[in-house]
């Protein structure tokens, strides 16, 4: 019984998919929100939820797309990994979806790639991850490891003169995937191993002092140290608040992070931080006019003209604009001809210069390293000359360099 | 002042400048005291003025060539450049001074950077800031510091000298040099010549090379030890970085000395962070040592009583946000009586109903918990609020070269000892204490002594809860006020008053204490997570063999509760 009705479904699926136009006969095109909007997570993910309603608007007031108007489906996964997975399978089955913006955490992304899989759906993940993965259901408009983690190094390495360095993270998949690229990396770069210092905490860390003294003795052996940041959450604001305590300056040992943007610092007295550095592929700060025009926008839109913008946001502008792209040149929203329409296009950055989508399902992207200033916003102190394209798999790691990720040819 | 400093130009200039200067010094010394001469005036405005458009890389050589002159009129731009205040004026590109850039400003007030005199107020939108990046603010940290060594203030030199130390060059320790000579002031002598030992350890001469390690020895700064180090290090072609034996012997015996003495502090800072810690530790377990330890409740809700605490120190601060000292102060009492009266509630409305059925007290007070938690959610906003630290909580003191303690964990420290003594006294002085002592040993007897042993209860139960609002307090200054807040310290409290020994309060402190300490030391060897686990397995293994903990109460009133 059961399994004929599995059966059932999965035909009726598979034909719901291959001609939607006929099948549905819907007036409106569905975009699903997958986005945390309580718990842990909600303080970053609502603002992305914001940023697709935003979009959406948007785009209906330009006339819909193929003549049709979107229509957002908003769930709310409450920041629990289990949950994200069933949600997305109701966006998917019930809500029969063309397409889903959202995620955070890696763990997130993790649990419902296995359902985007089996449905076919298509994710735009938005979020700096740590690379390793490459699906055919995804598209990853945040940073891959090369397009943050690596160019950051480089920089303390080369403009900063940097020569010893503490990898200091929180204890889950992206913080140590991403400092085992990075230490292979350094060691490539010749770095000697007792220059290297590899830290983990739990979330949520509070008592730092110990860690920062480490770091400090750490620091003051006569070498140019820097510490590469991948603590996330809440955890930040007790360390950077003893970094402040116990007197390290971003002069002597810079902190440069990977998950401390625009929106982390706006509820944080920014004034012990100022010159620590964060790596991003997008700042508030850029003068850029698309980025002014993108800025106001969103002010009107959220009607709170101080609420900051930050990388994530821009990734899903990015998405969102590379679907619309692909929905018009494959005249469908059908998963099969977008993801065929997708790679080789192009849409442009909020600061300037172009995204094109890769046939990795990554995109290019400049790379910007800035500098906390008082007010809590970024000062770009070095970027790179043009995009960077993203790199699924880490040519840094044994047996993750001989991958090729390509959806087009292979 | 000027006259030397016009000396010093001599050097460097072309002998016609000299004589140029040195006449209008000699003819119009008042004119020339007044203001420096014209053309210099004018280069300066030239070279700020290049300021607008340069590269982090250019702005360090314009401030380099600004301060080059020796003037001590340009440190108020150089400063300005540091704290941010340097702006450009995009109507006609002049630079400018402002008074203050505070966000709140929407016109700031301009000072003209050469005359400092004042050059009206320009709208924020007019302005553009001179960004910096920290190796400029180094620099620029470095030159300031260079006219500050011979400013009046000894605490300033001081500074001065300690920042000069960091980057020293050939230009600032001749500043060094000249300073030592006339430096009134023996503890900034000490570091200059501590500055001046380092520079002699490139001296050509042996002699003078060995007299700089004996002098050196002394001191604990890293940047000797790493200069003495350096000298034993081997070169590329397999020789010595310093070529006499006799001087590569007395360095290995310094640094020897010095790493003695670093070790040696090295263990009183984690003794330090281990009391930190366990200060900590026995705070938040104080109070929970009178509820659970006197009283034999099981309260699921004490942390979220120390998250109440921690929101009543942010909502303090947020009525009075310009005397944030003065607000954490009065958060004390104030997060007590919070605290205290919703413990008082808490026991009037539930848990006297539940007396002698821990399982139920567990399960009803774990359910207020989860309450309390949704109630500051919905107040206050999942997020967590930033409580600040006020300005004589924050920094360091620094003991010496390789021990430095930081303010909040000695003010954490003191706090808690005194939390406890006042606690102490309470139980053992007061007439409170009596009864509440009389009621935990024996309720009946307590009772036909005329005891109100249900006010008694709700008292107890309110002191216990008060004590856990005003570790809230201290929390907020270390960890994140959030709605999770308790349940992080929860379980650490529990553990200290089981270890310590159910209904003891020495035994707490010494517990706490204790637990600490041993986590601090196992840390840097087993990180943070690993360190935790070997604590948590070893008060496993001590209450197999020690079921009634540290200092068991002994004594009728023990027998029989057991």
């Amino acid at each position: 019984m059961s399994s004929t009705l599995r059966f059932l479904t999965m035909w009726l699926l598979a034909a719901a998919l291959a001609c939607p136009g006929a099948a549905l006969a819907q007036d409106t095109i569905k975009v699903g929100v997958l986005h945390s909007l309580s718990g842990t997570m909600a303080i970053s993910e609502t603002t992305l939820k914001d940023t697709i309603l935003m979009l959406v608007d948007q785009q209906n007031k330009k006339g819909g797309l193929l003549g049709k108007k979107l229509e957002a489906v908003v769930v709310d996964p409450a920041s629990n990994w289990p949950l994200f997975a069933e949600k997305a399978r109701q966006l998917l089955e019930k809500d029969k979806v063309a397409v889903v913006f959202g995620c955070w955490t890696s763990v997130s992304r993790k649990s419902v790639l296995p359902v985007f899989e089996k449905d076919n759906g298509l994710l735009f993940y938005p979020v700096q991850y740590e690379g390793e993965e490459s699906s055919k259901n995804v598209i990853y408009t945040g940073a891959a490891p090369n397009q943050q983690a690596i160019p950051a190094v480089d920089y303390l390495m080369k403009d900063v003169a940097v020569k010893r360095w503490v990898l200091e993270g929180t204890d889950y998949v992206y913080p140590r995937t991403t400092n085992k690229i990075l230490e292979a990396y350094l060691k490539a770069k010749g770095v000697k191993a007792e220059d290297i210092s590899i830290n983990y905490t739990p979330f949520g860390y509070a008592d730092w002092q110990a860690r920062v003294a480490a770091i400090k003795k750490f620091g003051s052996a006569g070498k140019k140290t820097a510490v590469v940041s991948t603590i996330n959450g809440d955890a930040n604001v007790p360390f950077y608040k003893e970094l402040g305590n116990q007197r390290i300056s971003a002069e002597d040992i810079p902190v440069v992070a990977f998950s401390v943007g625009e929106e982390e610092l706006s509820g944080l007295d920014t004034k012990p931080l100022v010159g620590h550095l964060a790596a991003w592929n997008y700042f508030m700060s850029d003068k850029a006019p698309a980025n002014k025009v993108f800025i106001d926008q969103w002010h009107a839109y959220i009607k709170k003209p101080k609420r900051t913008t930050n990388d994530p946001m821009e990734a899903h502008y990015i998405g969102f604009n590379l679907w619309v792209k692909a929905v018009e040149k494959a005249h469908s929203t059908d998963v099969e001809k977008v993801l065929a329409a997708l790679p080789g296009l192009e849409v442009p950055n909020l600061t300037g210069g172009v995204a094109k989508l890769l046939p990795n399902h990554h995109v290019t992207k400049p790379v910007y390293i800035g500098e906390v200033r008082a007010d809590g916003q970024f000062d770009v102190v070095w970027k790179t000359s043009g995009t960077v394209p993203g790199d699924a798999w880490s040519d840094y790691l044994p047996g993750s360099k001989e991958i090729e990720a390509d959806w087009v040819t292979l | 002042m000027r006259q030397l400093q016009y000396e010093n130009q001599n050097v460097l200039g072309t002998k016609l400048q000299v004589t140029w200067l040195l006449l209008a010094v000699i003819l119009c010394p008042a004119r020339a005291l007044a203001q420096p001469p014209l053309s210099d005036v004018g280069d300066v405005r030239l070279v700020l003025g290049e300021l607008r458009e340069a590269s982090f890389v250019e702005k360090e050589r314009i401030v380099e060539r600004l301060s080059a002159r020796g003037d001590p009129s340009i440190r108020p731009v150089l400063s300005a450049l540091l704290e941010d205040r340097l702006f450009v004026r995009e109507s006609d590109h002049l630079i400018f001074i402002v008074k203050s850039a505070d966000d709140s400003l929407t016109s700031l007030e301009l000072i003209d950077p050469v005359s400092l005199a004042g050059a009206g107020s320009a709208s924020r939108d007019d302005l553009t800031k001179i960004g910096t990046n920290n190796q400029l603010r180094k620099r620029l940290r470095a030159l300031v510091a260079r006219f500050d060594l011979s400013g009046p203030d000894a605490a300033v030199r001081l500074a001065a000298v300690e920042e000069i130390l960091r980057s020293l060059d050939a230009e600032s320790l001749a500043l060094l040099r000249a300073r030592s000579t006339v430096e009134p002031d023996a503890g900034v002598r000490e570091q200059i010549e501590i500055g001046l030992g380092l520079a002699a350890l490139d001296s050509g001469d042996s002699r003078a090379r060995l007299d700089a390690i004996a002098a050196l020895t002394r001191t604990l700064r890293p940047q000797v030890r790493n200069r003495l180090a350096g000298l034993l290090e081997r070169t590329a072609d397999g020789g010595f970085a310093e070529s006499d034996e006799r001087v590569r012997q007395a360095a290995a015996q310094a640094v020897h000395a010095i790493d003695r003495w670093r070790t040696f502090y090295g263990v009183v800072e984690t003794l330090f962070f281990g009391l930190s810690v366990g200060s900590v530790l026995v705070l938040v377990a104080v109070g929970l040592a009178i509820t659970f330890g006197v009283m034999g409740v099981i309260n699921m809700a004490h942390g979220e009583l120390m998250m109440l605490g921690a929101y009543t120190t942010y909502v303090m601060q947020l009525a009075m946000p310009n005397h944030i000292g003065a607000a954490i102060v009065l958060a004390i009492p104030a997060a007590f009586l919070v605290a205290g009266v919703t413990g008082v509630i808490l026991e009037r409305t539930i848990i006297r109903f539940l007396y002698g059925r821990p399982l139920e007290t567990l399960l009803a007070t774990f359910g207020v918990s989860l309450v309390l938690q949704q109630l500051v959610r919905s107040v206050f906003s999942a997020n967590n609020r930033s409580v600040e630290t006020p300005a004589w909580m924050s920094g360091t003191l620094q003991i010496n070269g390789a021990l430095s303690i930081t303010v909040n964990r000695l003010c954490i420290i003191l706090f808690s000892l005194i939390v406890f003594a006042i606690l102490l006294f309470v139980l053992k002085r007061t007439r409170l204490g009596l009864d509440i002592r009389a009621v935990s040993q024996n309720r009946a007897m307590a009772q036909a002594m005329g005891i109100r042993t249900g006010w008694v209860d709700a008292m107890t139960f309110g002191l216990g809860s008060g004590i856990a609002g005003i570790a809230g307090v201290a929390l907020s200054q270390f960890t994140n006020v959030g709605p999770n807040l308790g349940q992080s310290y929860i379980i650490d409290s529990f553990m200290v008053v089981v270890f310590g020994g159910v209904g003891n309060l020495w035994g707490t402190l010494v517990g706490g204490l204790s637990m600490g300490v041993v986590d601090q030391l196992l840390e840097p060897y087993a990180g943070a997570v690993l360190a935790k686990i070997f604590v948590l397995v070893a008060l496993i293994v001590f209450i197999q063999r020690w079921p009634r903990g540290l200092f068991p109460q002994t004594g009728r009133a023990a027998e029989t509760q057991a």
